[in-house]
């Protein structure tokens, strides 16, 4: 096995051995896996060393979150509603960042999606009794037109100017909300208050617990649709990015941009394409946020969800059906979160795990020997 | 509407975006492409607000905000000079890192009432200067006049001194760097230092200077992102910075104004009238953030110059980079 020289190699006075890096030949399957679980749990220590410093208890806290998110039929199901936007912003940063497009706009795009479905009831396109197999699908249809055009305007700068898409999609969060205000408080106010007046019923996506009377069981799920829908979505991504030809070429421009250049695959096209089709999941979220649970146009429907998303797809490895899981497990978090006091708590704890996460991308990379010196080859 | 007072607020508001810019103009220089100026900056404004108000001294509330950010910044350095880690996902963890910190110690500071601020004063004799006196040294705060020079000294800094001629070649192109016995990492921990410490400083002068208090994440309002895209515009010098800096204060200064008053120029002011509209107002230094990322993208590729060659990259001793 080929060695070479460390970084962290030097050789002091006295001492025999010294740590010594060397990168994997090969990475197994499952370190991966133990190396991501071992991130998070140390980062949810360090959260609970942070918890105790402004004085909270951390086993009591994780304790009442865990309780709190997974603790019955019920909560799950709450938690399970917290996971569907996740589940769509997530993929939205799969889809961008495995061609190394850095798209943090997911935030804006799921505002501008939650807009696109809105102008559908409230401007209205369509009559209030339309039939819900026309309403719903032709809300999705403008949610992601609308998220899909947020992601366009950055993904065109890129391709033809090179701007800074990082930027550039952060700056359109900030535009997206202010667009979205301008009809909240302005043009769509319900009697001045900062709200749309709510949809027609035939604009709801159907929850479990609309059918109690048929399944008492089903009674107080808020769980809808969307859930279902974000699942589809996952499986759509996933075969896109690894059962399709746009998809080989997206990974290939990802992977190494110069070979898919001079294999003759267009990067201008695909960079306005990735990025509209990321901005399209985002914004089919917001749609589904607003169709399936708030049920009116309003301010602050998403706390954050699209950089909560970035964090998951990275956890996720880019892997679309990874998503899933892990975003029911940050959707509890999120739902426990809200109880917690700091409010910060949450994003501190997301964070955390993602710098724990980078970090021990390190250790999968490479392997710490323990040398002896002479010893060695 | 009187330009005079636009102008003069806007220069203050501009500070904050200037130090925020120079000190990230010194880490990218450095090769090290830190995303979490928001974080550092967001850390700096709650640790100085909290440092004043439970000692009653604004410069030890500056000092703080400098440590915490200084420090912040390191997990930024460790993460991506020692673990070669990507640098982007590393600066938005930082970000996410700031924020949710200065939520959680910053809890409920927002009502926490008067505290200590850094002092404003005149300067003598330049203030009668003409035009340029009443905007540019009345009664503005100790930071700006900090600001005026670090403009001249960072620039002279890097493009003048030995250490600023270093600070380029470990960004430029590290393996000659190091080949001439420069310590390229140690180097790289130092600026990056340095990058995240003038975060610090920007978020103190935002709580204690320029718009006093702590509003929870609307403390910096995007300005750390803003200041990453004036980076790019200025095309990594600190001249340029400066004359962004200002603008884009006044440009955001300009906004809260024209709001205000029943007529501009003599016609009716729409958004006095329609006060909705602020909302597409309020849109406008974001969407100008871009329009400036594009102007400075096309005149880096006219140019043929722009970003330092090896930002961005891990440099790993031995290994064919570039």
């Amino acid at each position: 096995m080929t060695t070479k020289p460390s970084l962290f190699a030097q050789y002091r006075g006295g001492a025999r051995f010294r740590l010594r890096m060397e990168p994997r030949m090969k990475q197994p399957g499952w370190l991966g896996l133990f190396v991501s679980l071992g991130a998070v749990t140390f980062a949810l220590i360090l959260g609970g060393f942070v918890l105790m410093l402004v004085g909270g208890d951390p086993i009591r806290a994780y304790a009442f979150m865990a309780k709190a998110a997974f603790g019955g039929i019920g909560v799950f199901s709450d938690t399970l509603v917290k996971a569907t936007p996740l589940i769509l912003v997530s993929l939205a940063a799969v889809v961008a960042f495995r061609m190394r497009l850095w798209n943090i706009g997911a935030e804006g795009q799921f505002y501008l999606g939650a807009f696109g479905a809105s102008l559908v009831v409230l401007t209205p396109l369509l009559p209030p009794e339309t039939s819900p197999w026309l309403m719903i699908p032709a809300m999705m249809v403008m949610g992601m037109l609308a998220g899909a055009l947020w992601g366009f305007i950055p993904g065109y700068l890129k391709a033809k100017f090179n701007v800074n898409e990082i930027i550039s999609t952060l700056m359109m969060n900030y535009i997206a909300v202010a667009w979205n205000n301008y009809f909240i408080f302005g043009v769509w106010s319900e009697g001045g208050f900062q709200m749309s007046r709510q949809f027609p019923k035939t604009a709801w996506l159907p929850r479990l617990t609309d059918y109690a009377a048929q399944v008492p069981m089903f009674r107080g799920l808020t769980i809808h649709l969307g859930f279902v829908i974000a699942l589809i979505a996952a499986g759509v991504v996933w075969w896109i990015i690894y059962r399709s030809r746009w998809g080989y070429e997206i990974r290939l421009i990802g992977d190494n941009p110069r070979a898919a250049r001079y294999a003759g695959i267009n990067i201008v096209r695909n960079t306005i394409l990735v990025m509209m089709l990321s901005g399209a999941l985002a914004g089919l979220g917001g749609m589904l946020e607003i169709s399936g649970v708030v049920h009116r146009l309003q301010g602050a429907i998403s706390s954050g969800y699209g950089f909560t998303g970035i964090i998951i797809a990275w956890l996720a490895k880019l892997n679309p059906i990874l998503v899933v899981p892990i975003s029911i497990l940050f959707g509890g978090l999120l739902l426990a979160g809200r109880e917690i006091q700091p409010s910060g708590i949450p994003m501190l704890i997301q964070g955390i795990i993602l710098v724990c996460l980078i970090g021990s991308d390190f250790l999968f990379r490479n392997r710490i020997r323990l040398v002896q010196i002479g010893q060695e080859a | 509407m009187d330009p005079i007072i636009i102008l003069h607020a806007g220069i203050a508001s501009g500070t904050v975006l200037l130090f925020a810019t120079i000190g990230e103009i010194f880490t990218e220089r450095s090769g090290i492409l830190n995303l979490g100026l928001e974080g550092m900056m967001l850390i700096g404004a709650m640790s100085a607000y909290k440092t004043a108000l439970a000692t009653g001294n604004p410069w030890l509330g500056m000092f703080v905000a400098m440590l915490a950010a200084g420090l912040l910044s390191q997990v930024h350095a460790l993460i991506t000079i020692q673990f070669q880690a990507d640098q982007v996902v590393s600066g938005l963890a930082l970000t996410f890192l700031g924020t949710g910190l200065s939520l959680v110690f910053g809890e409920g500071l927002s009502k926490a009432g008067a505290v200590a601020l850094l002092p404003s004063f005149s300067i003598p004799v330049l203030v009668n200067i003409p035009f340029i006196g009443p905007i540019m040294f009345e009664e503005q705060s100790v930071m700006v006049y900090l600001g005026y020079l670090l403009v001249p000294l960072a620039w002279y800094y890097i493009n003048r001194t030995r250490p600023g001629l270093h600070l380029r070649a470990i960004g430029e192109y590290p393996a000659a760097a190091d080949a001439l016995g420069i310590n390229v990492n140690r180097l790289r921990y130092f600026y990056v230092l340095v990058g995240g410490m003038l975060a610090g400083v920007a978020g103190a002068t935002i709580s204690l200077a320029v718009s006093p208090g702590w509003f929870s994440h609307l403390t910096t309002s995007g300005q750390g992102w803003i200041a990453i895209g004036l980076v790019i515009f200025a095309q990594w010098d600190p001249i340029r910075a400066a004359g962004g800096s200002y603008a884009f204060g006044a440009l955001r200064r300009m906004i809260l104004d024209i709001q205000g008053p029943l007529k501009i120029f003599g016609l009716r002011n729409p958004f006095y009238y329609n006060p909705y509209w602020g909302f597409f107002l309020q849109m406008l230094p974001y969407a100008f953030t871009i329009v400036v990322l594009v102007i400075g993208s096309r005149e880096a590729i006219r140019k043929r110059m722009g970003a330092p060659a090896a930002l961005g990259l891990p440099y790993i001793r031995g290994e064919r980079g570039l």
